[in-house]
């Protein structure tokens, strides 16, 4: 059975990001050539996600080695799902960045960046190894190191360095983590270490170890150590925020489902609380913050804190309907999060601010802005025709079934900020009296305005048509609770 | 203050000789002992930096003119191109293969696509250090 397709969601971006480097003059070649690889990404994801509805797991044995020897790349629907997500929104960043980043950044390599960080976000979600896990995050950070710092500006260098400092930090724990497990298991493969655990039973060192996992995938995540996160993703160019935004959390939050389904799902009663009080502090902590700043990058970014927390509810409850809501809401949010970034994007590029006492009004000025905003402000919220409704009711049902009230409250109410947060920014920016004259109005820009448009499109489109991605998020949600699914796949096939 | 480096740079000439020996020996005992492209790489490119402390910058950029981040980027494709290679004969990614042939003169040698993929991690890593090393020196 061949499955070389697997890799070409890694390799594709891996690929085209070296190539630029060749054509650093070319930049209109440039963009063409990592929008175009982007698109042939997404429509490979898609048909890699069909085939695992007819055919199941898929894997592929680099190099030919079977597991559990070799390293190798596990498709299930889950991950795939996530592939498929990213590389739609990486699309609709990069159309964003092509009128907003600038030629500076643009001849610093920046597009070369963009492509290693999107390789290295879809190796994660796809790897079905520990130490390969490592590496793919790790080639996700150095490139988003660089797109954090590239520009150079003063705030971006200072947020940088807190950037680096604290994921060098969380990347040494993980490493130490992979050397205690194999220490402890003897083995990397993830099905492999699945197996290994349910037959020796996981012994309090195990949960120690999943523990020192849980601190790491939480870092990354934003879950609870989430300090460090306001700041780096305020700091870089909105598209780069966007990207970030949308796209870093969810690999911490995707490792994290991984490891607490697939492995260490034994003692539901330690790491799963431990996870749901986490999970309750974060969104208690980002609601907190987001209606406490009066920059609109901080309120954005306090709100992807908010949802990080609502997604491991999910988790938390681990229920069927809660975790195929956590699934829904992860997608929503990705797509959700994006869109609100290069929203506040525009609005500081249009004003030159992001202070809110600062603005007012634009709504007379840029009409089509204010109504996306209000969009993707209702889609937050989880109000009903949008993506975000379907992921809320799910995550609340689980929650009830499974009577974590406590959850479910703070989940609830966690909403009403995230939509009280947003509104505040709504009133104070788009309503009232306008501040800019018509002379002094600069122009909006067909390039930002197309993909806040099309993501917007994408809310809608998810709301309505969640019946059509229901099959993969069912069959996703499937396989993450039974992980004998996953190790049959992996290792007796 | 001009320094007196005629020793070193005596030396320099007759040493890089030898580490670029060392460097190519290591990379093709890679194949079977400790050695390899990485290694191989670092050699090579403590070779360049050596050049770089005795003559300078210039002196070595008209010497070696080649765009190193270019010459890293060439490595890299080099790593991911011979891992399509086996797309091509459909056989699982990065697979590699060898073989025995007789070379004229030489006799029996062995050849295996493996060595593809190690030229190119050597150049990556000539690239990567050189560049790092060329932008540390152009800050100071």
């Amino acid at each position: 059975m061949m499955n070389n397709m697997l890799v070409l969601p890694m390799v594709i971006p891996l690929l085209t990001g070296i190539f630029l480097i060749f054509i650093r003059r070319y930049i209109k070649l440039q963009k063409w050539i990592s929008l175009s690889a982007m698109i042939v990404n997404a429509g490979i994801s898609f048909y890699i996600l069909n085939r695992i509805q007819s055919e199941g797991i898929l894997r592929l044995d680099f190099g030919g080695w079977t597991p559990p020897f070799g390293i190798l790349f596990v498709a299930d629907s889950f991950s795939v799902l996530l592939v498929l997500t990213s590389s739609i929104v990486t699309i609709l960043c990069l159309l964003f960045a092509f009128s907003s980043i600038g030629k500076a950044k643009e001849n610093m390599f920046f597009y070369s960046f963009v492509n290693f960080l999107v390789a290295g976000v879809n190796g994660s979600f796809l790897t079905g190894d520990l130490f390969n896990l490592y590496v793919f995050f790790e080639v996700m950070l150095l490139a988003s190191y660089v797109l954090v710092a590239l520009g150079g500006e003063k705030r971006q260098l200072r947020e940088s360095i807190k950037y680096v400092a604290i994921n060098i930090l969380s990347s040494w724990i993980f490493l130490v983590g992979i050397a205690y497990l194999y220490g402890t298991v003897g083995t990397l493969n993830m099905a492999h270490l699945s197996e290994r655990i349910a037959e020796v039973g996981q012994t309090p060192l195990l949960t120690v170890i999943s523990v020192l996992f849980m601190i790491v995938f939480s870092l990354k995540a934003g879950l609870f150590l989430y300090y460090w996160l306001p700041g780096s993703y305020g700091a870089p160019p909105p598209a780069v925020a966007a990207l970030f935004g949308a796209l870093l959390t969810k690999v911490g939050i995707y490792a994290m489902f991984r490891f607490f389904t697939l492995i260490f799902y034994h003692e539901p009663s330690i790491t799963h609380t431990i996870i749901g009080i986490l999970a309750g502090l974060t969104m208690i902590g980002g609601s907190i913050g987001a209606v406490a700043y009066k920059d609109i990058r901080q309120v954005v970014t306090y709100n992807v804190v908010i949802a990080v927390g609502f997604i491991f509810v999910g988790l938390a409850v681990a229920t069927p309907a809660a975790i195929e809501g956590s699934i829904y809401y992860l997608i929503h949010d990705m797509i959700v999060k994006a869109l609100l970034f290069l929203l506040a994007g525009t609005v500081i590029l249009l004003t030159g601010t992001g202070r809110m006492d600062k603005m007012s009004g634009l709504i007379r000025n840029y009409p089509s802005l204010g109504w996306m905003f209000f969009i993707v402000m209702l889609s937050l919220a989880g109000v009903p025709p949008l993506s975000g409704f379907i992921g809320k009711v799910l995550v609340g049902q689980g929650a009830i079934e499974s009577g974590h009230y406590v959850l479910l409250t703070l989940a609830f109410l966690s909403s009403i900020f995230v939509l009280y947060s947003l509104l505040r920014v709504f009133l104070n920016c788009f309503w009232g009296e306008t501040i800019i004259s018509e002379e002094d109005e600069r122009p909006l820009k067909k390039g930002w305005v197309i993909p806040c448009v099309l993501l917007v499109l994408a809310t809608i489109g998810l709301g309505l048509g969640a019946e059509s991605i229901a099959v993969y998020v069912s069959d996703a949600a499937n396989t993450l609770l039974n992980p004998e699914i996953y190790i049959d796949a992996v290792l007796n096939d | 203050m001009k320094s007196n480096d005629v020793i070193l740079q005596a030396v320099t000439k007759i040493v890089v000789f030898i580490i670029l020996t060392l460097a190519v020996y290591l990379f093709f005992s890679g194949h079977n002992n400790p050695g390899g492209g990485f290694i191989g790489g670092l050699v090579l490119a403590a070779a360049v930096v050596l050049l770089i402390l005795a003559f300078d910058v210039n002196t070595m950029q008209r010497a070696l003119p080649f765009d190193f981040k270019v010459v890293g980027a060439l490595g890299g494709f080099i790593v991911i191109a011979t891992g399509f290679g086996s797309l091509l004969f459909d056989v699982p990614f990065l697979t590699q293969t060898m073989g025995e042939f007789d070379v004229p003169f030489f006799g029996e040698m062995e050849f295996s696509t493996v060595t593809i993929f190690e030229v190119g991690v050597a150049l990556a890593v000539v690239g990567v250090v050189v560049t790092i090393i060329l932008s540390i020196s152009k800050d100071v």
